[in-house]
């Protein structure tokens, strides 16, 4: 069905990353999050995003679906400076998924219902094809028997892949996950993550950032490290998990391994 | 004590109208105060340095005066300044002004309970500020301001015996005024306190309906809980939520 699509994208690399992101800069307050941070993400590639908490890695994320604004630099998504496009954002964030640490289902709408919110308000789709679409969705992340729960009757693996689901409602061409497995029990890590590796195998352009090391092998085609608000090291996952890192980022991987 | 008396009363055209007159004042105070009490809560969220400036005024004097001042005030004070109001418009301007008080602060408080993710959530699906509020803040608030809110209509409905004072023929004034003319307290203050409890009783039964119709799960698994244990709430059913 055309529906649950992730388009298996056109060509595996096109001349033009599908994102941009040249020397963005954000701060709150006195406080730099972001210096100078450049990166290009292709089309259908898989780029896991870690480092120390408070080196800028949601900050990062947040700046490339508009959520916060950059004091400066430009972010092009599949050419167009969106930065540029602060006044329609809404549009520029339907094209953008994101999946949140906390979920943040909508508690007062059933798994379905929050499936269909965003394709029948945003996009004015008919409540019967979002109800499809959710359908679809719900059997894709593995909780089609759920459709008609509410968020406080799920697990918290089940509520974060109804969130991606969720995301995925909106036929987004990059997905954003911003430590999406940290608020969950350790059972639940593997559902989660296994849904995550099965769309990014479909080819969906996705930033994760997390520190789940396995799925960074399993999914990952290439590894970012940042600290400080930049981005210290860049590696191809087989540089990366051969051993070819720099001190700082050897450190880090020492610390969350172990 | 006559009950027949009290019987009489209560079907009498003179206490109906007052009884009608007691409902329309608390309808059109009520309704006027959520009008009031949503613009000021959403001026007090807008952070604008004269918004916030104009409703901390409004709240500090509507808050700081008892109601019975500001009807009196509004009533006889008014018209020295060239404003000249019928008693009626004077009791609903006053108890939609004291009204609207109290309801700004259950509002923004019903709007502060939705934690920010969830407006993040909505903005990042792609929906608009608008779209966010509409359908994922005010569902939410809604279900948190309800209870408050019937508190207020309550609540309203007996303030409303003020406005006597400045001689709208109301349910308390229609009581009085008959039991001085007849003496018979206890019949006409009855008849009154029957009319009372009866709309309080509608109103009771409205906000758990509206409490019903906004709990989606609610509404899909309602237990037979019998209606007098409901609007008691003595029922010892587990909780639903």
């Amino acid at each position: 069905m055309a529906t649950t699509d992730i388009r298996p994208g056109e060509a595996a690399t096109t001349a033009k990353p599908q994102l941009e992101i040249m020397a963005i800069d954000k701060s709150f307050g006195s406080n730099r999050i972001l210096k100078a941070c450049s990166l290009n993400v292709a089309a259908q590639e898989t780029l896991v995003v870690i480092g120390p908490s408070g080196s800028g890695k949601s900050t990062l994320l947040r700046c490339v679906n508009l959520l916060e604004p950059v004091d400066a630099g430009n972010i092009f998504f599949e050419g167009r400076d969106i930065t540029r496009e602060a006044d329609k954002a809404h549009l520029v964030r339907r094209e953008i998924g994101m999946v949140f640490q906390n979920f943040e289902l909508f508690p007062h709408l059933s798994a379905a219902e929050n499936i269909m919110l965003a394709p029948v308000r945003a996009l004015g789709m008919s409540r019967a094809d979002a109800h499809d679409i959710a359908t679809a969705l719900l059997a894709k992340v593995h909780i089609p028997e759920k459709a008609d729960a509410f968020p406080d009757e799920l697990s918290g693996g089940q509520q974060q892949r109804v969130a991606i689901a969720r995301a995925l409602a909106m036929k987004p061409k990059l997905m954003l996950y911003d430590e999406p497995t940290s608020a969950l029990d350790p059972e639940m890590i593997r559902e989660v993550l296994d849904v995550m590796a099965e769309l990014s195998a479909e080819g969906m352009t996705s930033i994760v950032v997390t520190h789940e090391m396995g799925f960074a092998r399993r999914a990952a085609d290439r590894i970012i490290f940042m600290e400080a608000g930049e981005i210290i090291e860049t590696a191809t996952s087989d540089a990366f998990f051969g051993g070819s890192v720099n001190e700082r980022t050897r450190r880090f991987l020492d610390q969350i391994l172990h | 004590m006559s009950l027949a008396l009290v019987f009489d009363y209560l079907v009498s055209p003179t206490f109906l109208r007052g009884a009608m007159m007691t409902l329309l004042l608390t309808v059109c105070s009520l309704a006027f105060g959520v009008l009031i009490g949503l613009v000021v809560a959403l001026l007090q969220e807008s952070r604008t340095r004269t918004g916030q400036a104009v409703t901390l005024v409004y709240l500090w004097l509507f808050r700081g005066t008892p109601v019975l001042f500001q009807i009196i005030f509004i009533y006889n004070v008014l018209p020295s300044f060239g404003i000249r109001l019928s008693a009626f418009v004077s009791a609903v301007l006053a108890l939609s002004l004291n009204e609207g008080a109290y309801m700004a602060e259950i509002l923004r408080s019903g709007l502060q309970a939705v934690k920010k993710g969830q407006r993040v959530a909505g903005l990042a699906l792609g929906l608009t500020s608008f779209q966010v509020m509409r359908h994922v803040v005010v569902p939410q608030a809604a279900r948190i301001v309800l209870p408050p809110i019937g508190n207020q209509m309550i609540g309203m409905l007996k303030l409303s015996a003020l406005v006597s004072v400045i001689a709208v023929e109301e349910l308390l004034l229609v009581a009085n005024q008959t039991a001085s003319a007849t003496f018979r307290y206890f019949e006409a203050l009855t008849a009154a306190g029957i009319y009372y409890l009866a709309m309080t009783t509608v109103f009771m039964a409205l906000q758990m309906l509206l409490e019903r119709s906004l709990d989606p799960k609610k509404r899909q698994r309602a237990r037979n809980v019998p209606l007098a244990e409901r609007l008691l709430g003595i029922t010892r059913a587990p909780a639903i939520r």
